[in-house]
């Protein structure tokens, strides 16, 4: 029985281990190298948080599609879309709850869309939401053409609560001055941390989150064991947009405009950490906590190319690809070690 | 309803596309009794359970479950769980990624009050269900960390836990070993005694009377009739499957052509193909017929393509003429001169759009190479001899063989095998879907080939027209050769021998 609960921990848990050892790796490389720039600075991991909030929300969304064995690549477009209607809306002296429920409501609609023709319809999700993906993109055009900024005039609320501050009890210091620098977060980071507690419990206690599971297991068992397959997958792709929204409120806390040229590739950005955390494309395997630390690993590698300061601002993409690489890589040898011990 | 009666159907009928899959079957099962569902493949058995099991819309016909008013009909697995049908199919149907115990309660999982899931409720539960089932698993692991057949006995447990009226089990054993096999039977007969109604289909007859206590047999859609099983011994199985009568089966007289003791063509040792035959020796005489006799999926089509290299040979070895031959892919065998006709024309023979002389000249010109092509004269010659030989009927010899019927079609790639002159020939089911006059012209076109120093490997569904043109039978079962008959080649001895040997 022992020996059995060790190849437990093998398929599952050591892929989630090896994620959290590597950025444990990573931060630390960063701090030893970098620390007399101020990387080892609580203020460093903060700022990580404050600056991939939205993508959090976002790669949480991600994960759950994924263990459908599905996949989401409208959400790029559909942050976009978001910021920019928030944006245009505030401009017209809209109020910021208003437009922010709204947005959430788009969200709602354009999944349970993507979710219908995926779940009921029997379409390929990767056709499906890269319809979606252009769709969203060009309304967001449709929208306005030009770049809008929120500025403090156009809407106080929402410029107030992008300025917040939420200051943590540790991990200060004194600068030159003598004033205490106390770290702090920004309320995305509160939202996103929200989102992936919520959903992390979603995905362990609820028979939706175990439906999600047991689709990416075997679909076809699923359906034999009598859920209802086309409910839930419809419900996994209004989850992942609505997820998508709130992380394109957080992403627009930080960047305050909305444009065209937004959050370009934030839909691979997601996968990427995804699949960086353990979730499998083939579906069935994965949780949010790895998620988590694979949008963290990202954080750190751009962190650590800006704190450089020297390095082209292409390096970011060529490590992601090569960790990417790396993980895929040990993935399929899990796999392979798996299939060869059943044989 | 009679008494003590879980299901019952009467008067189902189904048809499919041009078949009539099922036609007015009536099936009883009763409470606390295993209940073999008997039949060749195509006979309707999996037609029928889908119908159970709301999977097939059937046409004709009621089901009644005891407790329940008026007829049934499912129009989903779900439904048929809700009405106490449970299924259990061949493969399993289980999530390998989540936990046993998950995949003993998913979608029915205990809640909490706040409609979480309770998990340790779950775990406790499911490990009650194993500990009474004496299944030994730690159900919070995997289920991919286990076996095959503890994944089965898991697909079962769920079943059973549904308080299931009714159990059909869908060839659960094929994967099983026979330690496997005992602890499932085990299981069946402990819920035949709580009650339980269960289905059992399997192509293996040992354990149909290791466990079951009545048997259904269906053939071709329609039901031959429903016995108890001390009532039908294996042979009266066999042939009740495979559709004669045991009554003057003694009579038919065997064709004695000279049995040759002639040079060896093939001389096969240990030759197998992992998964579909085990390894097997066979001898053939030049002109000689070998029949090969065996229900469907005994794994006759099976030794055949590994003679051939259709599928590739994973032992033994195999000499053709006496000389070694390492024969890895038709062609090669072919070069060696060898044809085979596939059972499944439509798929590896015929080539519809193509006219008849060039489906006869292909596998000629394959073996000559595409650099010594043939002359037009030269193809027009050979076709014309065998539309003549085989009175393939047909407007001229450019008709596209697509436009044929069936048996002049089968009589196309048998004339393509002739033309390349072969000195061994593989009739896989030559005789399938024709008339019996052009079946009688094929039987006799194989002898004639013996006669001319050819050797024959006859595959065939019936077995009377095997003991018509062979000099020896080869017996099949279970994917293994069992039996090699040459005198006394009657179809009682054959059908015994198919049966496993057992005497009335």
């Amino acid at each position: 029985m022992n020996q059995k609960k060790a190849v437990r921990m093998n398929s599952n848990t050591i892929l989630l281990l090896i994620t959290i050892g590597l950025f444990i790796v990573m931060y630390a490389a960063g701090c030893i190298v970098y620390g007399s720039k101020g990387f080892s600075n609580t203020q460093t991991f903060m700022n990580i948080l404050i600056n991939n909030a939205g993508l959090i929300c976002i790669s949480c969304g991600m994960t759950c599609v994924m263990l459908t064995a599905g996949i989401d690549i409208s959400v790029g477009s559909l942050v976009a879309l978001d910021c920019m209607v928030l944006a245009t809306g505030m401009q017209k002296g809209h109020g910021a709850i208003a437009m922010m429920l709204f947005v959430l409501v788009i969200g709602l609609l354009i999944g349970a869309f993507q979710g219908y023709c995926i779940g009921y319809l029997e379409i390929q999700p990767f056709i499906v939401t890269m319809a979606g993906m252009f769709f969203c993109r060009g309304m967001t055009a449709v929208v306005c053409r030009e770049q809008v900024s929120i500025t403090e005039d156009m809407n106080k609320l929402f410029y107030q609560m992008a300025n917040l501050k939420f200051k943590l009890p540790f991990g200060g210091y004194y600068n030159k001055k003598g004033v205490y620098m106390a770290p702090y977060v920004r309320l995305g980071v509160i939202i996103a941390l929200i989102v992936l507690v919520l959903v992390f419990l979603m995905l362990r206690y609820t028979r939706f989150g175990r439906s999600l599971y047991a689709i990416g297991g075997s679909e076809q068992s699923a359906a034999m064991m009598g859920l209802n397959v086309k409910k839930v997958k419809m419900q996994a792709y209004m989850l992942s947009s609505f997820l998508c929204s709130i992380g394109g409120i957080c992403y627009c806390l930080n960047t305050m405009s909305g444009s065209v040229q937004q959050a370009q590739g934030l839909e691979m950005d997601a996968i990427s950490s995804a699949v960086i955390g353990g979730t499998l494309l083939t579906g069935g395997v994965g949780n949010v906590i790895g998620t988590l630390f694979g949008v963290l690993i990202n954080g750190t590698i751009s962190s650590i190319v800006k704190t450089n300061g020297k390095l082209a601002s292409s390096w970011p993409n060529i490590l992601t690809a090569i960790l990417l690489f790396l993980f895929i890589v040990i993935q399929s040898i899990f796999a392979i070690a798996r299939s060869r011990k059943k044989a | 309803m009679e008494e003590n009666v879980v299901l019952s159907a009467r008067g189902i009928s189904m048809t499919f596309p041009g078949v009539k899959a099922l036609d007015h079957v009536d099936f009883t099962l009763r409470k606390g009794e295993i209940h073999a569902l008997m039949g060749e493949n195509g006979a309707g058995k999996s037609t029928l359970i889908k119908c159970l099991t709301g999977i097939n819309d059937f046409e004709e016909g009621e089901i009644h479950i005891d407790g329940i008013e008026g007829p049934v009909k499912n129009h989903s697995t779900r439904e048929a769980q809700e009405k106490g049908i449970s299924t259990v199919y061949q493969e399993v149907n289980l999530c390998p990624n989540l936990s046993v115990a998950e995949n003993l309660f998913i979608g029915r999982e205990p809640l909490t009050k706040l409609k979480t899931i309770d998990r340790k409720e779950m775990v406790r539960r499911a490990e009650k269900l194993m500990k009474d089932l004496e299944i030994d698993v730690d159900v919070t692991s995997n289920l991919e960390n286990y076996s095959l057949a503890i994944q089965q006995l898991v697909a079962i447990a769920r079943a059973v836990d549904m308080k299931c009226k009714v159990l059909i089990l869908d060839e659960p054993t094929s994967s099983l070993d026979d330690s496997e096999v005992e602890k499932l039977f085990g299981l069946m007969r402990r819920l035949k005694t709580e009650g339980t109604g269960i289905i059992f289909v399997t192509h293996f007859l040992e354990q149909v009377y290791a466990v079951c206590d009545r048997i259904t047999v269906l053939r071709n859609g329609k039901l031959v009739g429903e016995y108890k099983i001390e009532d039908l011994p294996k042979v009266k199985l066999v042939a009740a499957m495979m559709g004669k009568d045991l009554e003057g089966l003694d009579q038919i007289t065997v064709n004695s052509l000279d049995a040759t003791k002639a040079p060896m063509e093939i001389r096969a040792r240990g030759l197998g193909h992992t998964g579909t035959v085990k390894p097997f020796d066979l001898d053939i005489h030049q002109g000689e017929v070998v029949g090969v006799a065996g229900l469907l999926g005994s794994g006759r089509s099976e030794l055949a393509r590994v003679i051939y290299g259709a599928d590739r040979k994973t032992s033994g070895s195999i000499k053709v003429q006496d000389k070694e031959a390492d024969i890895k892919s038709p062609i090669d065998a072919m070069n060696r001169g060898m044809g085979m006709l596939p059972d499944d024309r439509k798929a590896e023979g015929i080539i519809g759009d193509l006219s008849i002389r060039e489906n006869i000249i292909l596998a000629l010109q394959a073996r000559r190479g595409m650099n010594r092509k043939l002359s037009r004269e030269e193809q027009n010659e050979i076709t014309d001899r065998y539309i003549d030989l085989l009175a393939i009927k047909c407007a001229s010899r450019e008709t596209p063989v697509k436009q044929l019927s069936g048996g002049n079609q089968q009589k196309v790639i048998l004339a393509r095998w002739l033309a390349t002159d072969p000195d061994f020939l593989i009739l896989d089911e030559p005789t399938r879907g024709i008339d019996i006059g052009t079946k009688t012209e094929i039987q006799k076109l194989i002898s004639d080939l013996a006669k001319q120093g050819k050797s024959v490997l006859f595959i065939s569904s019936e077995i009377e027209e095997m003991l018509r043109v062979s000099n020896r039978m080869v017996i099949m079962r279970d994917g293994e050769k069992v039996g090699e008959l040459d005198k006394d080649l009657t179809q009682k001895h054959v059908m015994e021998t198919i049966a496993g040997g057992e005497k009335e």
